[in-house]
């Protein structure tokens, strides 16, 4: 029984089985009408002041609720609960990302067709999180004015992964010197023609304008998504 | 750091290959790796030992392809390989281009199989 060794074809994506959940949840989002944003960042950027703000804001007017992802401690969505929109925690112990089937679970029991916005913050890590779709419609990229400009440059991955840029803290802009023409040049340097809203949680300057744009969002993704198709079978 | 979890994946994916292909031994894995999978090459193939520890598949090798960045560029009306993941543009006319055909990959291509001689003859026969 001698040996003989032989290469066999596989072709298979290793993170099949995330995508295939993260395919299913889209579908499911999409026939419950739900515009699912998922916030990606370095920690400390402002994701939960963020996400805080915008709950308050929309809770008057639409049905919202979100899932936040943390390593440990449920601070986040305590803090978020103030906002009275339903908040789930999703602790990941060790793993320094979401991926969809914790999307999943932390779903079960909610009915999805009662919500018209759904927020996932994931956890506070510009590496890892761009690997793993989560069936989001939206990724969008924090980015504080504390951080410095270069922040696109050093993690063009995420950043290109992204759909939206969010430059967060405005109201310290000047204080820090924060340089806007640079980090807008940077954002479109790794991800061309992506939608930049610079805004203060704090003050709330400039969230207006971004509130209005996932309000538009939400009744058009159907004829976003047909775009994004042509685009694809141009690009093949 | 999820390049841990990324190989277990892969030992995982290589195990189940092999044992469809009657319990074979994995003597290495084959991956296409681009660069923007968010997976670092280096960090891959030390998580690659540390997932094989104690598993079929201890002592197999992982040879990792990358596969560069190419964009479309829709002045050009061409496929085009990026010069940096930092600039998103065509090299030849320098549009801005947010169109990525290739660098996503994180693949399991192909193995690198012991079949035991029996087995083949069986298959053959």
């Amino acid at each position: 029984m001698s040996a003989q060794p032989r290469l066999v074809e596989v072709r298979k994506n290793v993170l099949k089985q995330n995508d295939l959940i993260a395919r299913a949840l889209r579908e499911r989002f999409r026939e419950a009408g739900v515009l699912v944003v998922s916030l990606v960042s370095s920690p400390g950027s402002g994701k939960t002041a963020f996400l805080e703000k915008t709950l308050t804001r929309l809770h008057s007017r639409h049905k919202v609720a979100a899932l936040v992802g943390d390593l440990a401690t449920e601070n986040d969505a305590a803090r978020l609960a103030r906002s009275q929109a339903p908040v789930k925690q999703i602790i990941t112990g060790t793993v320094c990302h979401l991926e969809a089937a914790m999307v999943q679970n932390a779903l079960s029991g909610w009915n999805l067709n009662e919500l018209e916005f759904l927020f996932i913050e994931n956890v506070g890590n510009l590496v890892c999180p761009s690997s793993y779709d989560l069936g989001e419609d939206l990724r969008f990229v924090l980015l504080s004015v504390t951080e410095g400009e270069d922040k696109p440059l050093k993690y063009p991955t995420i950043f290109n992964s992204a759909d939206v840029a969010i430059i967060t803290k405005s109201d310290l802009a000047a204080a820090v010197e924060f340089d806007e023409a640079a980090a807008r040049r940077n954002i479109q340097a790794v991800r061309p023609g992506m939608e930049v809203f610079k805004l203060s949680s704090k003050t709330g300057e400039g969230m207006t304008e971004y509130l209005e744009f996932l309000e538009r969002r939400r009744v058009r993704p159907r004829i976003d998504d047909l775009i994004a198709n042509e685009l694809h079978v141009v690009g093949e | 750091m999820h390049e841990l979890s990324i190989a277990m994946s892969i030992v995982e994916m290589a195990q189940e290959e092999s044992e469809c292909r009657g319990g074979a031994q994995v003597q290495a894995v084959h991956l296409r790796l681009g660069l923007l999978s968010g997976v670092v090459k280096e960090a891959l193939l030390s998580s690659y030992e540390m997932a094989c520890h104690a598993t079929p598949l201890e002592g197999s090798q992982l040879f990792i392809e990358e596969v560069p960045v190419e964009v479309f560029c829709p002045k050009c009306d061409a496929p085009r390989s990026v010069s940096s993941i930092q600039w998103f543009c065509c090299p030849e006319c320098g549009t801005p281009t947010p169109t990525v055909l290739h660098g996503k990959e994180l693949e399991v291509v192909a193995l690198e199989i012991n079949t035991l001689e029996p087995y083949a003859t069986e298959i053959e026969q």
